[in-house]
C-alpha cells in the first residue's frame, strides 16, 4: 500500500518531530510512505483569508503531487479537512478538476481516522504512560468526524489514562489567522480551555492539530503552567513522548 | 437601527474585560448549551427532522413571490390588510401612518427583531406616539434608556438579576426587590396598566402561512395575546422571507425552533392569528394589518447566501458560538449578532460597514452543526470575506502578507530555503526556554495573550527526511 504523507507546513517548521512519530506508525503498520518533496501547504490559509485564488492554485498543486497514491495520510483535521472538503468546492466550476478533487478526496485521511478505520490498527507499540486528556480539535471533528477514532487508538495502550475534559469539543480559539486578527478574544477562548484541561486533572493534554498545539500550549506557558504536556496524538501512539 | 459593527474590536475589547458580563455569559451558554442538548436528544430523529425543515423552507423561498400572493390573498380573505414596505423608511411610515389613521396614543409591542432592524421605536417616538416593549427582557432594555438587545431570544442576558433589581427601583421609584419572582410581578404590574389603555399592538411573526393568511407568533410570556387580542388594532411587521406554505410546515419547524432556542419541547404560548374579530366573534382587534417588509430580503434570493433566508431566528448559532460567549451580542454592533448577524449584518448594512464580523469567527463549525435548518454558516462567512478581497477592503499589510505567502507557497525551489531560514530564526529567538514571548507585526496579536512555542529543532522535516534518505 504506496502512502502520500503530507507533513503540512506547520509541522515540517514547527514540530518536524511529529512528522517522524507519524512515518514511524504508518511504516509500523505496513503501509509504504512516500513524502512529496515538492509540497509546502494546503493553501487554507489563503482560502481562508477571501483569496479562492490562492487557495485554487495551491489545490491544484497539491493535486498534482498527490494523486498517484493509494492513500493520502495527514496528521491534521484541519488540513485534512481542507483536502478532504474544501478542494472540491474550490472546483466546483471546473469540472475536471472537481472529479480529480474528488478522487483524491476519497483517498485522502486524517492519521487517526486513517489507522483506525483503513489500518484497523489493532496493535501499538508505544510504551507512552500517563493521565491524558484529549482535546477535539474543530475541523477533524466537525468536517471529518474524528471522534472516536483517536479515542479508540487511545484505548490500545496500556498505560493511558483517559480524563475527558469538560467541553472537550469546544473550539481552543486558534482559527487561523484569527488568532493574530483578534488576539484578545482568541486569548479568551484559550483561557477556557486551559482551565478545562487543568480541571480534568490529566498530564497531558493530546490532540491532532498543530495549530491548537501552539496556541494550548501557548496559552498554558504564558500563564505559568510549565507542567502540563501538549502533544500531538502521533507521538504519544508511537511512543515518542 | 444605526449599524456600529466598524467598532468591533474595540467594542469585543470592552466586553472582554467586562467581569460582571463575562460570568453572565458564560452562566448563560452552559444553562442553554444544555438545555437544547437534552431537547435534541429527545426527538426521535433529529437529522430527519432538521432535513425536512431544509425542504419546507426552501419550498417557500424558491417560490416566495407565489407564496407571498397566497398569503395575502388569504389573509385579504380574512379580513386583513396587507401592505409591502421596501426598506427600513418604508415600513416606518406604513406602521406610524397606520397607527395615526387609527388615531393611536399608546402602542404595545411584543418581541420583534424586525422592528429593531427598522428603529420602529424611535419611528413611533418621532410621530408622538407611545410606545411600549411587554416582553421582559426588552422591556428591561426599553426603561433602560432604550439599550439595544444583546440576544436575539434572551435581549437581556447581558444583565444579571441585580442589575435589574437595582433598575427597577431607580425607574420605577419602588423598594429595591431582590427575588426574581417580585421583579416579574412589578413588572406585570406596570404592564398590565399599559396592556389595558393601548390603542394598538405591534408584533413580528415567527411566521407567515400562505394557506391560511395566518401569523404564528412563539413567547414564554403570554405579552403577545395581551397585545393583539386587548387593543382595537393588531399590526404584524414581518420579513417576507418569513412565509411558509402550510400550517403543516409549521408544524415541522415548530419541532425544532424551542428546541434550538432555548431547550424546550416548545414554548410556553404559541398563537396562531387569522384576520381581524370576525362577526359573533367574542375578541380579537377591530383591524389587522400586515406590513411585509423586504429590506434586502429579495437580494438575497438566487444567490450565495440564499439558504440565511431559511433562518428561524432560534439563536442556536450564538448561543454555541466560542466568539459570542466571550464578548456577547453588543460587540457585533447591529440588530443581530453572532455567526448568523456576521452574516446578516454585512448583508443587510452592506459589506464595508462590517468588515471584521465575517474575520470575527474561528471557523470551528458548531452554528452550522447545530443550526436547526442547516445554514452553512462558516461557509457564509468565507464567502464574506472573499467579497471583502474582491472589493479590495481588506488592509494592504495583509493583502501583501498572502501574496508573498502564496507566492512562496507554490514555488517549492523558493519554499525550501525560506522555511529553513524561519524555522532556524523561530528556534534561535525561542532561547533556552523553546518559546518566544513577544513576535513583531502581526505576530503580536498572537504573542499578547500567550507565547509562541518555538520550533524544536530548527530544521524543517522535509530537510531531516531528506538528509535520512540520503544516508
Amino acid at each position: 500500500m504506496r502512502v502520500g504523507l503530507f507533513v503540512t507546513c506547520l509541522i515540517d517548521v514547527v514540530r518536524p518531530e511529529i512528522g517522524f512519530s507519524v512515518l514511524k506508525l504508518l511504516q509500523d503498520a505496513g503501509c509504504q510512505v512516500e513524502v512529496p518533496a515538492t509540497q509546502t501547504c494546503c493553501g487554507q490559509p489563503g482560502y481562508n483569508s477571501g483569496d479562492a485564488a490562492a487557495g485554487r492554485a495551491l489545490a491544484k498543486k497539491v493535486i498534482d503531487e498527490f494523486s498517484g497514491f493509494d492513500y493520502v495520510v495527514v496528521p491534521s483535521g484541519s488540513c485534512g479537512g481542507q483536502i478532504k472538503v474544501h478542494f472540491v468546492e474550490l472546483f466546483k466550476d471546473d469540472p475536471d478538476l472537481k472529479g480529480r478533487a474528488e478522487a483524491l478526496a476519497a483517498r485522502t485521511y486524517e492519521l487517526t481516522d486513517f489507522l483506525a478505520t483503513v489500518l484497523k490498527v489493532q496493535r501499538l507499540e508505544s510504551n507512552f504512560r500517563g493521565r491524558i486528556t484529549y482535546h477535539d480539535s474543530c475541523c477533524g471533528l466537525r468536517e471529518l468526524g474524528v471522534q472516536a477514532q483517536p479515542r479508540r487508538l487511545l484505548g490500545l495502550l496500556p498505560g493511558v489514562q483517559l480524563a475527558e475534559m469538560k467541553d472537550c469539543t469546544q473550539c481552543c480559539g486558534f482559527g487561523g489567522t484569527f488568532s493574530v486578527k483578534y488576539g484578545d478574544v482568541s486569548g479568551a477562548i484559550v483561557e477556557e480551555k486551559c482551565r478545562n484541561i487543568r480541571a480534568s486533572g490529566a498530564e497531558a493534554v493530546v490532540l491532532g492539530d498543530l495549530g491548537c498545539i501552539l496556541n494550548i500550549e501557548g496559552r498554558l506557558r504564558r500563564s505559568g503552567d510549565e507542567k502540563t504536556r501538549v502533544l500531538h496524538i502521533a507521538q504519544v501512539l508511537a511512543g515518542d513522548a | 437601527m444605526q449599524v456600529q459593527s466598524m467598532h468591533f474590536k474595540a467594542r469585543a475589547a470592552m466586553k472582554l474585560a467586562d467581569a460582571r458580563l463575562q460570568k453572565n455569559l458564560a452562566a448563560f451558554a452552559d444553562k442553554v448549551i444544555n438545555a437544547r442538548a437534552a431537547a435534541i436528544a429527545e426527538l426521535d430523529d433529529f437529522e430527519g427532522t432538521r432535513e425536512a425543515a431544509v425542504q419546507r423552507r426552501d419550498r417557500a423561498l424558491v417560490h416566495l413571490d407565489v407564496w407571498l400572493a397566497r398569503f395575502e390573498q388569504a389573509a385579504t380573505a380574512s379580513g386583513a390588510t396587507v401592505l409591502y414596505a421596501q426598506d427600513y423608511a418604508e415600513a416606518a411610515k406604513l406602521v406610524v401612518a397606520i397607527a395615526q389613521r387609527h388615531g393611536v396614543k399608546k402602542v404595545t409591542k411584543s418581541k420583534s427583531m424586525v422592528s429593531e432592524e427598522v428603529g420602529l421605536n424611535q419611528a413611533f417616538a418621532a410621530a408622538g406616539i407611545e410606545s411600549v416593549e411587554t416582553d421582559l427582557g426588552e422591556y428591561i432594555l426599553q426603561i433602560n434608556d432604550n439599550e439595544p438587545p444583546s440576544h436575539i431570544i434572551a435581549p437581556v442576558i447581558h444583565k444579571d438579576r441585580d442589575e435589574v433589581s437595582e433598575l427597577f427601583a431607580r425607574v420605577h421609584r419602588t423598594p429595591r426587590k431582590t427575588e426574581i419572582n417580585q421583579l416579574t410581578r412589578e413588572a406585570r404590574q406596570v404592564l398590565r396598566g399599559h396592556f389595558l389603555s393601548a390603542d394598538m399592538g405591534v408584533t413580528g411573526a415567527n411566521f407567515l402561512i400562505a394557506e391560511t393568511g395566518s401569523v404564528a407568533i412563539v413567547t414564554n410570556e403570554g405579552n403577545e395575546g395581551m397585545c393583539t387580542i386587548l387593543p382595537r388594532v393588531h399590526v404584524v411587521l414581518a420579513g417576507i422571507e418569513k412565509v411558509l406554505p402550510t400550517l403543516e410546515d409549521a408544524a415541522t419547524v415548530m419541532r425544532l425552533l424551542a428546541r434550538s432556542a432555548t431547550g424546550q419541547p416548545i414554548s410556553n404560548y404559541f398563537s396562531l392569528l387569522t384576520g381581524p374579530r370576525a362577526a359573533g366573534e367574542a375578541d380579537g382587534p377591530e383591524h389587522m394589518y400586515f406590513v411585509l417588509m423586504d429590506a434586502g430580503r429579495t437580494g438575497l434570493l438566487g444567490g450565495e447566501f440564499e439558504s440565511m433566508l431559511r433562518c428561524i431566528r432560534c439563536g442556536a448559532c450564538m448561543n454555541h458560538c466560542p466568539v459570542y460567549q466571550k464578548i456577547g451580542g453588543h460587540a457585533y454592533g447591529w440588530v443581530y449578532p453572532g455567526p448568523m448577524g456576521s452574516v446578516l449584518t454585512p448583508v443587510y448594512a452592506g459589506v464595508e460597514n462590517a468588515i471584521d464580523l465575517p474575520h470575527a469567527a474561528t471557523l470551528c463549525g458548531q452554528c452550522s452543526v447545530v443550526c436547526p435548518v442547516k445554514i452553512p454558516l462558516p461557509d457564509l462567512l468565507r464567502k464574506l470575506r472573499e467579497r471583502q478581497v474582491e472589493r479590495g477592503l481588506r488592509p494592504w499589510t495583509e493583502r501583501a502578507a498572502l501574496r508573498a505567502w502564496a507566492f512562496a507557497a507554490l514555488r517549492p525551489a523558493l519554499y525550501r530555503p525560506l522555511t529553513r531560514i524561519g524555522a532556524r530564526v523561530l528556534k534561535w529567538l525561542g532561547g533556552d526556554k523553546g518559546r518566544i514571548h513577544a513576535l513583531p507585526l502581526a505576530g503580536a496579536g498572537w504573542t499578547a495573550q500567550r507565547d509562541f512555542p518555538a520550533p524544536s529543532t530548527g530544521r524543517t522535516f522535509i530537510e531531516q527526511y531528506q538528509a535520512r534518505r540520503g544516508r
